[in-house]
């Protein structure tokens, strides 16, 4: 028993730690968020709260619907695979107006499984007038260079200009007409 | 802006990690090496060195409550980093680190301080008044048991913490290491031979520190340094100095002999930006130059005062070196394009959040921690001797 005495401070430190972690799992119990660990190491409510976050893509499909003699011309080209928005910038609004609506429950389900929100025809409604959001005409002088201007790090076999020397500050779609860019397409129409 | 020669990818070109993130394994290093030297006295019976290890453990201590500091200033929010501790995350080394630093802290360290003053406190406690009888009443936890078995329990128990310690000053530093050795995407970075660099580098760092706080404080307090302990520091310094040189050399003919795709960018990496930082200052200032010197306070028999100088000297060097070597791993390590056609450059700034005055502040935060611990719990008494509880 003396020795249990003499070991006795020893004891009391132990009784720190083992009061701490008592203190540690008291607060951890209302600090961690319920949902935490639902579906990995987040918050699971987490993915309502982005699904709830309005769309700002409309998705080619939704562009096609109206402009399908863009998509005719652009699936012939070297651009084909250029989503319309990558150029165009978002334009959910042009789609849906101005008014966006909520994503419906689908929508959810696909972002709860990881998945991309794909266009979906009763959420991307079309507004009875899409002039209200008109959508900018890009500026091909410094929209196509983004891509095209010359850099080491690119493939050999992706075109790559530089843009003072190549065009003599003309504006690309001078020559390119830019849903389908080879020369032989057409140019500017 | 960052001035870019060639190409690099644009999240390359402002670099992520900055002179805190050298600073963070450069403050641990010095806490893992300093205990690795108490260690030598506690476990391994070096007697010589005793003087220093109650030193070394305060220095561990002042420099471990430093250590995450340049972490909390680096990426904001202090107030979420508890948040690793709640939210385990067991796939995430930086995450695990939060619990290897908490035990660090509080199972080896705090505890063996507590247990090797414990003796000293209650006395302390017993001779004071005031407030500070109010501190040492709280560190001695509400008993004043100071009996002769209470104290050889201590030693034991002491002597297990230590040798618990050791490991887990190993696992500490080699995380550290093994966070840059494990980056697969950095080929200046990522060698399995990091984790273990970083081991000795600290145990050097951490060696040559103690050696001249010992020193620098003795002389301040007008004492008599004990050159028996600095000559014994110093040799074993010279070693463990040998052993690091000679891993870090083996990594460098290793990549110098696989050569492969990265092996042109840092080449020239290590030929323009860093050759002052790497070559100079880390390899011919920081490492040869004191291995030199403490070498020849080995082999020739120099007179007191000479060797003392010699130490000091050496000392300084070592610690820039050891500075500079965390330098050029983790500024280094941003310098070159993963594309291998570029490089950027790093430029400190002076009185931003993670700027110079910052650095230098953090630098010396750790040693007024150090002035503090050294007058609650002041390393020069006489009851540093330790029995041979492993014995």
């Amino acid at each position: 028993m003396s020795g249990l005495k003499d070991a006795g401070h020893l004891f009391r430190f132990a009784g720190l730690f083992v009061l701490a972690f008592l203190i540690f799992l008291v607060v951890r119990h209302y600090i961690v968020p319920k949902s935490f660990g639902q579906y990995g190491h987040y918050r699971g409510a987490a993915m309502g709260e982005i699904a709830a976050h309005p769309a700002k893509f409309a998705g080619h499909d939704a562009c096609e619907t109206c402009h399908s003699d863009i998509a005719d011309k652009k699936k012939t080209g070297k651009h084909a695979h250029v989503n319309c928005e990558a150029c165009h910038g978002a334009l959910y609004q042009h789609v849906a107006g101005p008014e966006q609506p909520k994503p419906g429950l689908y929508q959810r389900f696909l972002v709860m499984v990881g998945k991309a929100i794909p266009p979906d025809p009763a959420v991307l409604r079309h507004a009875d007038d899409p002039s209200t959001v008109v959508p900018v005409k890009p500026d091909t002088a410094t929209l196509c260079v983004r891509c095209h201007t010359a850099s080491a790090a690119k493939p050999k076999g992706f075109p790559q200009v530089n843009p003072a020397e190549h065009s003599n500050g003309m504006p690309c779609e001078t020559c390119h007409q830019p849903h389908n860019p080879a020369i032989d397409a057409g140019g500017a129409k | 802006m960052n001035g870019v020669e060639g190409f690099m990818y644009p999240n390359e070109i402002g670099l992520q990690w900055s002179v805190l993130i050298v600073l963070y394994p450069f403050i641990t290093g010095l806490v893992a090496g300093a205990f690795i030297l108490a260690s030598l006295e506690r476990v391994f019976n070096v007697t010589a060195v005793k003087p220093t290890y109650r030193l070394a453990l305060l220095t561990a201590l002042a420099f471990l409550l430093v250590a995450p500091l340049p972490l909390q200033l680096h990426l904001g929010h202090p107030e979420r980093s508890p948040e690793m501790y709640f939210t385990p995350h067991s796939t995430s080394a930086m995450a695990m680190f939060g619990y290897v630093y908490l035990w660090y802290l509080m199972a080896v360290l705090v505890l063996e301080i507590w247990l090797d003053y414990r003796r000293d406190i209650v006395l302390m406690y017993q001779n004071s008044k005031g407030l500070l009888r109010m501190v040492y009443g709280i560190m001695t936890l509400g008993s004043t048991n100071i009996s002769e078995r209470s104290l050889a329990i201590d030693e034991r128990v002491g002597w297990i913490v230590t040798l618990i310690g050791i490991p887990s000053a190993f696992l500490l530093h080699g995380y550290v290491g093994f966070i840059f050795g494990s980056i697969k995407a950095n080929p200046w970075w990522s060698s399995p031979l990091m984790p273990v660099v970083f081991i000795f580098s600290a145990m050097v760092s951490g060696i040559a520190g103690v050696m001249l706080l010992y020193m620098a404080i003795t002389k301040l307090r007008k004492h008599k340094i004990d050159v028996r302990c600095v000559d014994t520091i110093a040799m074993y310094l010279f070693y463990i100095f040998i052993i690091d040189f000679s891993l870090e050399m083996l990594d460098l003919i290793h990549r110098i002999y696989e050569a492969d795709e990265s092996f042109r960018s840092l080449n020239f990496l290590v030929h323009t930006q860093l050759f002052i930082p790497h070559i100079v200052i880390q390899i011919m200032l920081g490492t040869l130059t004191p291995i030199i010197l403490l070498g020849i306070t080995q082999v020739v028999k120099l007179p007191e005062i000479a060797r003392k100088r010699i130490y000091s000297v050496a000392g300084c060097l070592t610690l820039m070196g050891i500075f500079a070597m965390r330098w050029n791993v983790v500024i280094g390590g941003q310098l070159f394009s993963k594309s291998f056609l570029g490089f950027t450059t790093y430029k400190i700034g002076l009185v931003s959040k993670e700027g110079l005055l910052v650095a230098i502040f953090l630098t010396l935060l750790p040693l007024f921690f150090l002035w503090v611990l050294v007058k609650l719990l002041p390393p020069w008494g006489e009851n540093t001797t330790h029995a041979t509880a492993g014995d």
